[in-house]
């Protein structure tokens, strides 16, 4: 800049100047300031998100106490949970609580959606009131179901003993919680009754986002419900139905709060999933590398999940992301 | 469900819309909602129940566990008075979940401005990580974060205290907010901050004079969010403080009211049913913010 102005005078120093800044910019984008209102959310989210990631990587490819001095192993914290009989375990029990409760609330999230569409009365009391296990705190309500499984107060094993015509039936009482298989289902069964409300609200606003004319039409084509839900309903809702249970499924896959309250991951480590399994071994045990590598064997089917979604998102809409 | 099946599968042709067949078909909806329902208050109402009877009355195996014979407040009273409840829980739940909700409000509101609408490099990367970090489970970080606050705690005195979780929480709450507030911000009509930018407003001004008034749904919505996910939050505020008065509801509830005595129950649900209360009330009051901010966090 200073020889342009000595060489020439003002103007060729202009001439020259502009090119380049406009280049500089034309690489940026027209809006230099949206750096800086997106700054404090990079921040945070490479000081709290990134870099805890990249530490949770070096955690599981290290050995050493919390606090400690870490030293380089390798895979060999992944080498020893693919061999480990309770990680197998996790696997097994996370596949089984997550396909299951995900499929109980794809299924009836799908009727209840339809119900709340075809209730034209009091649809903000029944909508409020399907909601209300989402909304409240995971922990405290678990705490209640937790009182309904319990061996010695069970609801579910008084009615069982006391309640006519269920006592003709001769069962119970059950170990809910203290049976491997039962501990699992019950867990399951509360994340499905906690997740039912999303499926239902969202499918709901999908369905009421289908135009009234597509079914007048088929209607008069002579069209029954059956044929108008195969042939309308479920394909135009298809697209929302995927997304919810995209969503679900991660966040099932990462459940920690209704094990942690019911189980422990107990009994005989029959209902551990990762986060449980990876608070056992990070925090209890006090082996960070062991509960870090844990916790990422998650990662990859999330990433996976991820993009999927990003490229179906991104079908349906005009703009990005 | 044998009914809710019949609800939408039986019903038949056009030709058998008469005031019977309505009738008939909104009955089987009615009766069809109401397991759904009870299903999903079932386990509110026996935590309610139980959290107004005596210690006898729930130790007594003959009495039925699903209504309570006299109505006692003593459960209430021992929370009041023996535990740290409304002194320390709540009152840290309150505050966590302002500061945090706060903080990540305003930073998600200028990150999703700059999505919605500001042209740069770096815009697609930006978006895809913010949808990325939106999906990575706290089960994920819970580990390393312990490091990052005993860092931090060098500078600023955080660590096992409930500003770990001020910290902590805008972790899970930025993305969410940033992302639902996209969708919002870019339903504000192009031509009307052009106006604005035209009788000479800055960028902020515009955001904050002319767009968030009309996107302000969108922020009741993401606050209302925010509080929420802050006030059940549960990993973090277990893994993160030891310190009795510095626990939050859910983490006090959960690892102090439990103990070894058969006795517990009635102060445990009492406790269940005042954490839950607030949140509850919230709701009712701004359902449809909820409803409108579960949608579009699925379907944008």
């Amino acid at each position: 800049m200073a020889i342009s102005k000595a060489q020439d005078g003002v103007q060729s120093s202009l001439s020259l100047a502009q090119p380049l800044e406009r280049s500089w910019r034309k690489a940026l984008g027209p809006d230099l300031d949206a750096y800086g209102f997106i700054l404090p959310a990079v921040i945070i989210m490479t000081a709290l998100i990134v870099y805890p990631f990249c530490l949770a990587l070096w955690f599981s490819l290290s050995d050493g106490m919390l606090g400690e001095q870490r030293h380089w192993i390798g895979l060999k914290n992944f080498a020893y949970i693919l061999q480990d009989r309770i990680f197998i375990q996790t696997l097994w029990n996370t596949t089984v609580f997550a396909v299951s409760s995900v499929v109980l609330k794809s299924v009836f999230g799908l009727l209840l959606a339809l119900l709340l569409q075809r209730a034209a009365r009091w649809k903000r009391f029944f909508r409020g009131a399907v909601l209300v296990p989402f909304v409240a705190p995971t922990a405290l309500t678990t705490l209640g179901w937790w009182l309904i499984f319990d061996p010695t107060y069970s609801h579910i094993n008084w009615a069982l003993k006391h309640i006519w015509p269920l006592n003709l039936l001769g069962l119970g009482p059950f170990q809910w919680l203290g049976n491997e298989h039962l501990a699992l289902a019950v867990c399951a069964f509360v994340n499905f009754w906690r997740g039912l409300p999303f499926f239902a609200v969202t499918m709901f606003a999908g369905l009421v986002a289908i135009p009234e004319q597509i079914y007048e039409a088929a209607e008069t084509d002579g069209a029954n419900a059956w044929r108008k839900f195969w042939h309308i309903t479920l394909p135009l809702l298809r697209p929302v139905l995927a997304v919810v249970i995209l969503f679900s499924t991660i966040f099932t896959l990462g459940d920690f709060n209704i094990v942690y309250v019911l189980t422990r991951g107990g009994p005989m480590n029959s209902t551990h999933l990762f986060a449980t399994y990876s608070f056992t071994e990070g925090i209890l045990n006090h082996d960070i590398g062991l509960g870090a590598a844990i916790s990422l064997f998650l990662f990859p089917l999330l990433l996976a999940v991820v993009i999927i979604q990003l490229r179906m998102v991104r079908k349906e809409t005009s703009y990005g992301i | 469900m044998a009914s809710s099946a019949a609800a939408f599968g039986v019903s038949t042709q056009n030709r058998a819309k008469t005031p019977g067949w309505r009738l008939r078909q909104s009955v089987i909806t009615y009766v069809s909602l109401i397991p759904y329902v009870a299903f999903a208050l079932f386990p509110l109402y026996i935590t309610l129940v139980t959290s107004l009877k005596s210690k006898q009355e729930i130790n007594n195996p003959n009495l039925s566990p699903f209504w309570a014979l006299g109505i006692t407040i003593e459960n209430y009273q021992y929370l009041a008075e023996k535990t740290h409840f409304f002194d320390h829980w709540m009152l840290n739940t309150v505050l966590v979940s302002v500061f945090s909700t706060a903080i990540s409000v305003i930073i998600g509101i200028l990150a999703a401005y700059a999505l919605a609408r500001l042209r740069f490099r770096g815009v697609e990367v930006f978006g895809v990580a913010v949808f990325v970090t939106y999906l990575v489970p706290t089960s994920l970080l819970f580990l390393p974060l312990i490091n990052v606050i005993n860092f931090l705690d060098k500078f600023l005195h955080v660590r096992d205290t409930y500003w770990s979780l001020v910290l902590t929480y805008p972790t899970f709450l930025i993305p969410f907010v940033t992302w639902l507030l996209m969708g919002y911000f870019r339903t504000v009509p192009v031509e009307v901050e052009e106006c604005a930018y035209l009788d000479g407003c800055g960028r902020l001004r515009t955001l904050v004079t002319i767009v968030l008034p009309m996107a302000l749904p969108g922020v009741i919505c993401a606050i209302l969010f925010g509080f929420t996910l802050c006030w059940n939050e549960f990993l973090y505020s277990l893994v993160f403080i030891q310190d009795e008065l510095h626990k939050t509801l859910s983490v006090g509830v959960v690892t102090e009211l439990i103990r070894g005595d058969i006795y517990f129950w009635g102060s445990l649900m009492g406790a269940c049913i005042l954490g839950s209360l607030p949140i509850i009330v919230l709701y009712a009051f701004f359902m449809d913010y909820y409803v409108s901010g579960l949608t579009a966090g699925a379907i944008k």
